[in-house]
């Protein structure tokens, strides 16, 4: 064996305390950080994983076998109302945002209950227009460009789902343990999973709704 | 009730599968009895199995992969076996079952072994390279632990419960479709990797976080250990490609189940579709694997030069290049599926380009070496050995990458023996040099280099006798995957193949024996110090095994190499630094979530593949109320006492005191 030497600098300050960007001048960055990085590094996950099936739908959307193709099957006004309700559903999340930095708990519920409410009536549109498609014999089996369309948009429906279900167990937390730090650090993530959500839909809705209207 | 799942669903009619799964039942039933009869469940449970230190979970995924490793070798032997034996004959495996073993061999050994061993590494190294306490979400890293050993598991029951799938290591429509493979085989190969790929996702995206977000103080960029680099450059890799991979097996799965026509012949559906996403994922991934591997030797070299690392500022370069530039030559894994020959072109020539950077970092590491005191121990070995074969395996990549010659060669043995050229001598080779590296750092006493140094030799000489062979095979035009042959010319290659497979069953028994010659005599193996071969960076700088807090102080790094740095320092002043404050340092508590969610995603799984849709809901709701009990908890800490913090430390630097003193008496 060699001769084996430790030698433990100084270093003061424990990772929970420290306030440092990460730059590795000051030790690690604190816990706010670290959970709001990580989770921008999931969303951009997420979004590939939405650009693959981007990707799908843009090779699949001429395969329409002697099927529909997208211009027969898109309702605009239900689109739009669709949209409508899920920008707004990300404003109303801001303001709940604005509620939870001043501890409000009436105000941060009320306006998670709209931003869910709006989610809902988003889904139940999305059903809607799901079930009018399959009704009519043009279901996600009936040709590549269906199969592609039903999977990239409902993706994003079972996305809105599982925020939904996010959103309610967040606002009993809220409700059960108040602004604790960790559940503020949850609330964040909460809000840019909601957002993205909307980033998505915007892609869908130019991509996929607008292109096809316009085919 | 039970879906698809009944009686005949075990094969009572193939005595190999039901053989080999009972062998291994009994041993698994005589360990849990042990451990229960020992009295040590509670301890396993409470240490282990709910361990949220990234040390014990780096031990477990190693463990996993070793395990896996022995499932995945002996598939490749009964297929040597029955290669050596199926000249002119039909061998002893009929056709449909030698499709499952192939089709098992790749998934497990890329899935189950190369991953877990080089993410199990990384777990260990990283952070106490990287001088910090923990990674960035620990039960998160749990959670990914066990849902890759849920996949792990769901592979093993097809084994006994339905059958694996028989379309190759990736399930290529219209092949895999439900018209051409309407039973489970397909359907476990899925669950089994969208379970799993679950889990590598989440380790990629906590240590991008660890990496960038979490270093000890001082510890710069351009001061990180070159692992560090490595693991950063993969963990990037596995956020760009993974979602990929689980969006690609959506949509078979969306076909196989519900009928959608992504992939199929009919209804527009588009097999080439497949082929561009599976390898817009698979490439990349390749380079998942090996960039680790490269991190592994990047610290061994110069350790067991007794030199810095040559070129280290291009080596983080190139890691970067290599990083990026993997994900431009997806389509170099069908050049004859009609791209046309621009596209060929462009991808011939990036995967030329892909060498160059893997190239430089060669010869940083034969600098390095140049000049050096070169001590050939076990790790330094694999390392060396590393940089002959793999150097081979890259120039037929390179000779691969060029589209005429892919045309002849493509779908042959050529191929083949090239890309176990890379991933054996490569990923595995480096795996194996870092868990005789880094054992002692883990459990605090070496492994016997005696033993170890044969397992190498075996290993070695036997991976050369294996797959040499199989490059003049495929020159002689013999294609993948068969079953049976009969050309003469074949057969004596498929002889020397088989002894070669056999030189390497008796590496990875010395191995075994290895491990357990070092552990009974562990006594006399000790390492008070921490640090038995002259280490230079952080992970040394802490007792073997380090405390479950890591470092008693967060060090503070003032260059690169930042331990070589307070050692030169300590040897010159013939003292260590004064003994530093304690504090109580806090720890995260440990977590049955992910072990209980990976129980359910089984269940979930398992009913997916037999269509037991009540057991699927269950499995999801028992998913979700885990994540909701963990949610809910108000303790997510605990305390380490300052005294306790002190003591520890105190002994170590009692044994690091000592040796200095005899290092310069």
């Amino acid at each position: 064996m060699n001769a084996a030497v430790l030698d433990h600098s100084h270093a003061h300050g424990t990772p929970r305390a420290s306030t440092a960007p990460g730059h590795g001048t000051g030790g690690p960055a604190s816990k706010r950080i670290i959970v709001g990085y990580g989770f921008w590094i999931f969303l951009i996950s997420d979004i590939i994983m939405f650009s693959a099936f981007f990707a799908a739908y843009a090779v699949l959307a001429p395969a329409t076998a002697d099927g529909p193709s997208a211009r027969q099957i898109f309702d605009p006004t239900s689109v739009a109302v669709e949209t409508a309700c899920l920008l707004l559903s990300s404003f109303t999340c801001g303001m709940a945002s604005v509620a939870a930095g001043q501890r409000n708990q009436k105000w941060t519920q009320l306006a998670l209950l709209v931003t869910g409410l709006l989610g809902f009536v988003f889904l139940l549109l999305e059903a809607r227009e799901f079930s009018g498609l399959v009704a009519r014999g043009d279901g996600p089996t009936r040709s590549a460009f269906l199969s592609a369309f039903f999977t990239l948009v409902g993706c994003h429906g079972l996305h809105v789902t599982a925020g939904l279900l996010w959103l309610g167990t967040m606002m009993a937390q809220i409700y059960a343990k108040g602004f604790r730090r960790d559940i503020q650090h949850r609330y964040f993530c909460f809000t840019l999973f909601w957002h993205a959500l909307d980033i998505i839909w915007v892609a869908i809705f130019g991509l996929v709704y607008l292109v096809g209207l316009n085919l | 009730m039970f879906g698809k799942l009944t009686w005949h669903a075990i094969p009572f009619d193939q005595p190999i599968p039901l053989l080999s799964a009972a062998f291994v039942g009994v041993i698994l039933f005589a360990v849990f009895l042990w451990i229960v009869l020992k009295g040590k469940l509670p301890y396993l449970w409470r240490e282990w199995l709910t361990s949220v230190d990234h040390k014990r979970i780096g031990i477990m995924y190693c463990t996993l992969a070793l395990v896996m490793l022995v499932r995945g070798f002996i598939d490749a032997l009964m297929m040597r076996t029955q290669q050596a034996l199926a000249f002119n004959a039909p061998g002893y495996l009929p056709p449909e079952h030698f499709d499952q073993i192939f089709s098992a061999h790749g998934t497990i050994m890329i899935f189950f072994v190369g991953m877990p061993f080089l993410i199990g590494l990384m777990n260990y190294i990283v952070p106490l390279q990287l001088g910090v306490r923990d990674v960035a979400f620990p039960t998160l890293n749990s959670v990914g632990l066990w849902l890759t050993a849920a996949g792990a598991l769901l592979i093993n029951i097809s084994l006994v419960v339905g059958e694996f799938a028989r379309t190759g290591w990736l399930p290529y429509p219209p092949l895999s479709e439900l018209k051409y493979s309407p039973g489970v085989g397909v359907d476990y190969y899925l669950w089994s990797l969208q379970i799993a790929g679950v889990g590598t996702l989440m380790t990629g995206i906590n240590f991008v976080t660890t990496i960038l977000k979490m270093r000890a103080p001082g510890m710069s960029y351009m001061r990180m250990p070159v692992f560090c680099w490595t693991s950063l450059a993969s963990s990037l890799l596995i956020v760009a490609v993974f979602p990929i991979l689980t969006a690609t097996l959506a949509m078979l799965l969306l076909d196989r189940y519900v009928g959608f026509h992504f992939f199929t012949n009919e209804a527009g559906g588009s097999p080439m579709l497949f082929m561009n996403l599976i390898w817009a994922w698979g490439h990349p991934e390749v380079y998942i694997l090996i960039l680790p591997a490269f991190g592994i030797y990047s610290e061994i070299v110069p350790t067991f030069s007794c030199k810095p690392l040559f070129g280290y500022r291009s080596m983080v370069a190139a890691t970067l290049a290599i990083c990026l530039i993997s994900m431009l030559v997806w389509l170099h894994h069908f050049f004859t599926m009609s791209a046309g020959g621009d596209v060929n072109g462009f991808f011939g020539i990036m995967s030329m380009i892909i060498a160059v950077p893997t190239g430089v970092k060669i010869y940083n590491w034969v600098f390095t070496m140049y000049g050096g005191r070169v001590r050939m121990q076990t790790p330094m070995l694999w390392a060396v050995g590393f940089m002959v074969t793999f150097v081979i395996g890259g120039l037929t990549g390179v000779l691969l990458a060029m589209p005429p010659a892919d045309f002849v060669l493509h779908n042959s043995l050529f191929l083949v023996a090239h890309f176990h050229n890379v991933i054996i001598g490569g990923v595995l080779f480096g795996a194996f040099a870092g868990y005789n590296y880094w054992f002692p750092k883990a459990f605090g006493f070496s492994l016997d280099e005696r033993l170890g140094k044969a397992a190498f030799w075996c290993w070695i000489v036997g991976f050369y006798l294996a797959f040499m062979p199989l490059y003049v095979l495929g020159l002689l035009g013999m294609t993948r995957r068969m079953q049976h042959y009969d050309q003469p010319e074949w057969y004596p290659w498929t002889l020397i193949a088989e002894a070669g497979a056999l030189l390497i069953l008796c590496g990875i028994v010395l191995m075994a024996v290895q491990l357990a010659v070092s552990i009974r005599s562990r006594a006399r193996r000790r390492e008070p110090t921490g640090d038995p071969w002259d280490g230079r960076n952080l992970e040394w700088a802490t007792s073997s095994p380090p405390p479950i807090y890591n470092f008693a102080v967060l060090p503070n790094v003032e260059r690169e190499e930042p331990y070589w740095g307070m050692k030169s320092k300590a040897r010159e002043s013939l003292q260590l630094s004064a003994e530093p404050h304690y504090e109580p340092i806090e720890m995260p508590r440990n977590s049955p979530t992910g072990f209980i969610t990976a129980l359910f995603a089984v269940i979930t799984g398992f009913s997916l593949i037999w269509h037991i849709w009540w057991l699927v809901i269950l499995g999801l709701v028992g998913a979700y109320a885990t994540f909701v009990v963990f949610a809910w908890r108000d303790v997510a800490e605990i305390e380490i006492p300052a005294e306790e913090v002190a003591r520890l430390d105190r002994a170590n630097r009692a044994a690091r005191a000592a040796a200095l003193k005899e290092a310069t008496a």
